[in-house]
């Protein structure tokens, strides 16, 4: 009894003393900057800074080898409480959002075949360049939905993928992914968009889609600062200042509605979908805490 | 040298850890989403178990029962193991940063897992020398890697997959696992051990 207590309690005590030894002989000096920075970001591990995961992009911030304004998912609180810490001036950066340049779910547009393999936009994409006529148009297969770490993507019961402009964060996860390019980023003030991504002639775009842009240049006569006309296909210029209230004036002129304003002629039918539920983000460093520092 | 390859091959293929002695399931269900990961935490595991075998071994051996006390045994191995595990974790810290990168996160994931402490036991209970104890924790550890490797490539390929709804998630995964076992019951005629 007494030798196994006696002996046990040895055992104990002598890797208490290697662990306690080898602690203090090994210790690493983490710069308190870095777990400073890893407590504000999103600590979403959306990727869209270039890092693998939040605490990568951390530890390359307080190294002073990362800019401090690449978590664009953060938003520009993000921005600051890090220039903050890392006591250096904030440089802004426009807030984007990402935008599904296509309307033609399976109502609209034709299809070549029936797909029924892997449900993932890049294998469909494979087979005689997806099964949709619409060589650039959404295949609604869900890869960007897959990628998106914020669910602010879902597909619509038409198979169209949507993006829900609040939860977005304009990380750019979807637009890699996606293997018709039909995902862009866009300014996250400009709500009004032509929603084609087919550089086909007119002619071509009817047969294989009832809201594609045919490229008549209607909207560029009618708005000619707002519109940019390019191998057919119209798309709004968004750097114009004034954009919003210009490009309005075109959207009920487009032969194929293709020109949407989100805040407006939107079809509902594409919101009434329920998106996935958020996964849980720790909050944001708040202002008292700010003032702490 | 025929009797260590014997223990080797029989523990990486008939005697599996995972697949046909069921220890190490949490891992192995946890950590297999990813080839990548999966092959970082097989990594560790063969680290760990060789080592851990080797000092509980001398310790059993050289501590244990000249004092008289081998019914401690359990109790003494999760206290070596998990310190060992801690100073192993300390020292790669400060001594290789690439390694630990590549490792570190799945340290304190083997520090009380069942397959390290499953094999030092088995060690003593099978009689092994010292090299062939050495021998029979590195094969067991590459044998978890094995089974982690393939149970994640199949996982990757599950999640672009048309599951059913009532499959989907854990349910599917443990179809998978049960599968991969009855696979490596065909190795069962390979080895008498």
């Amino acid at each position: 009894m007494l030798t196994a207590v006696l002996g046990l309690g040895q055992i104990g005590l002598v890797a208490a003393i290697a662990l306690g030894w080898a602690a203090k002989k090994f210790a690493v000096d983490v710069d308190e900057r870095e777990t400073k920075i890893r407590a504000i970001l999103p600590g979403a591990n959306c990727g869209g800074c270039g890092f693998p995961s939040c605490s990568s992009y951390a530890s390359a911030v307080s190294a002073g080898t990362a800019p401090i304004n690449l978590c664009r998912s953060g938003g520009s609180a993000v921005v600051e409480n890090i220039a903050h810490i890392m006591r250096m001036k904030v440089e802004t950066s426009t807030a984007q959002i990402a935008v599904v340049l296509c309307q033609g779910d399976d109502r609209k547009a034709t299809l070549k075949y029936h797909y029924l393999g892997l449900h993932d936009c890049n294998a469909a994409n494979q087979i005689a360049g997806g099964p949709k006529l619409c060589p650039s148009g959404c295949l609604g297969l869900g890869s960007c939905v897959a990628v998106c770490a914020f669910s602010a993507i879902a597909i619509t019961a038409h198979g169209l993928a949507v993006v829900n402009r609040e939860r977005c964060t304009g990380c750019g996860k979807c637009v890699a992914i996606c293997p018709r390019h039909v995902i862009r980023l866009a300014p996250a003030t400009a709500t009004i968009h032509v929603l084609c991504n087919s550089h086909d002639k007119g002619g071509v775009v009817r047969t294989y889609c009832k809201v594609g842009c045919i490229g008549c240049g209607l909207c560029r006569k009618a708005v000619p600062s707002a519109y940019v006309l390019d191998r057919f296909l119209a798309h709004i210029d968004y750097s114009h200042a004034a954009l919003a209230v210009l490009a309005a004036d075109a959207i009920a002129i487009c032969p194929n509605q293709c020109i949407v304003d989100f805040t407006k002629n939107y079809p509902d039918d594409r919101l009434l979908h329920p998106l996935p539920a958020i996964p849980d983000r720790p909050a944001l460093v708040t202002d008292d805490e700010k003032a702490q520092r | 040298m025929v009797e260590l390859l014997l223990i080797l091959i029989s523990t990486v293929f008939v005697n599996n850890v995972v697949l046909t002695r069921f220890l190490g399931v949490c891992p192995f269900m946890g950590v297999s989403k990813r080839v990548e990961t999966s092959l970082g935490m097989g990594l560790a595991v063969i680290v760990v178990m060789t080592i851990a075998s080797a000092v509980t071994w001398l310790f059993q051996y050289h501590v244990l029962i000249p004092l008289d006390i081998e019914y401690l045994q359990t109790i003494a191995f999760i206290l070596i193991i998990a310190s060992l595990v801690q100073l192993v974790e300390i020292v790669l810290h400060k001594t290789s940063p690439a390694l630990y990168q590549a490792l570190g996160i799945y340290l304190p994931l083997i520090t009380t897992n069942c397959a390290v402490l499953g094999v030092a036991v088995l060690n003593i209970q099978k009689n092994y020398t010292f090299i062939e104890s050495i021998v029979f924790s590195s094969g067991a550890g590459l044998g978890f890697t094995l089974a982690m490797w393939l149970f994640a490539g199949l996982r990757e390929r599950l999640e672009l997959s048309p599951v059913p709804k009532c499959f989907q998630g854990t349910a599917i995964a443990l179809i998978t696992a049960g599968l991969l076992s009855l696979a490596f019951m065909g190795f069962s005629g390979l080895v008498k051990s």
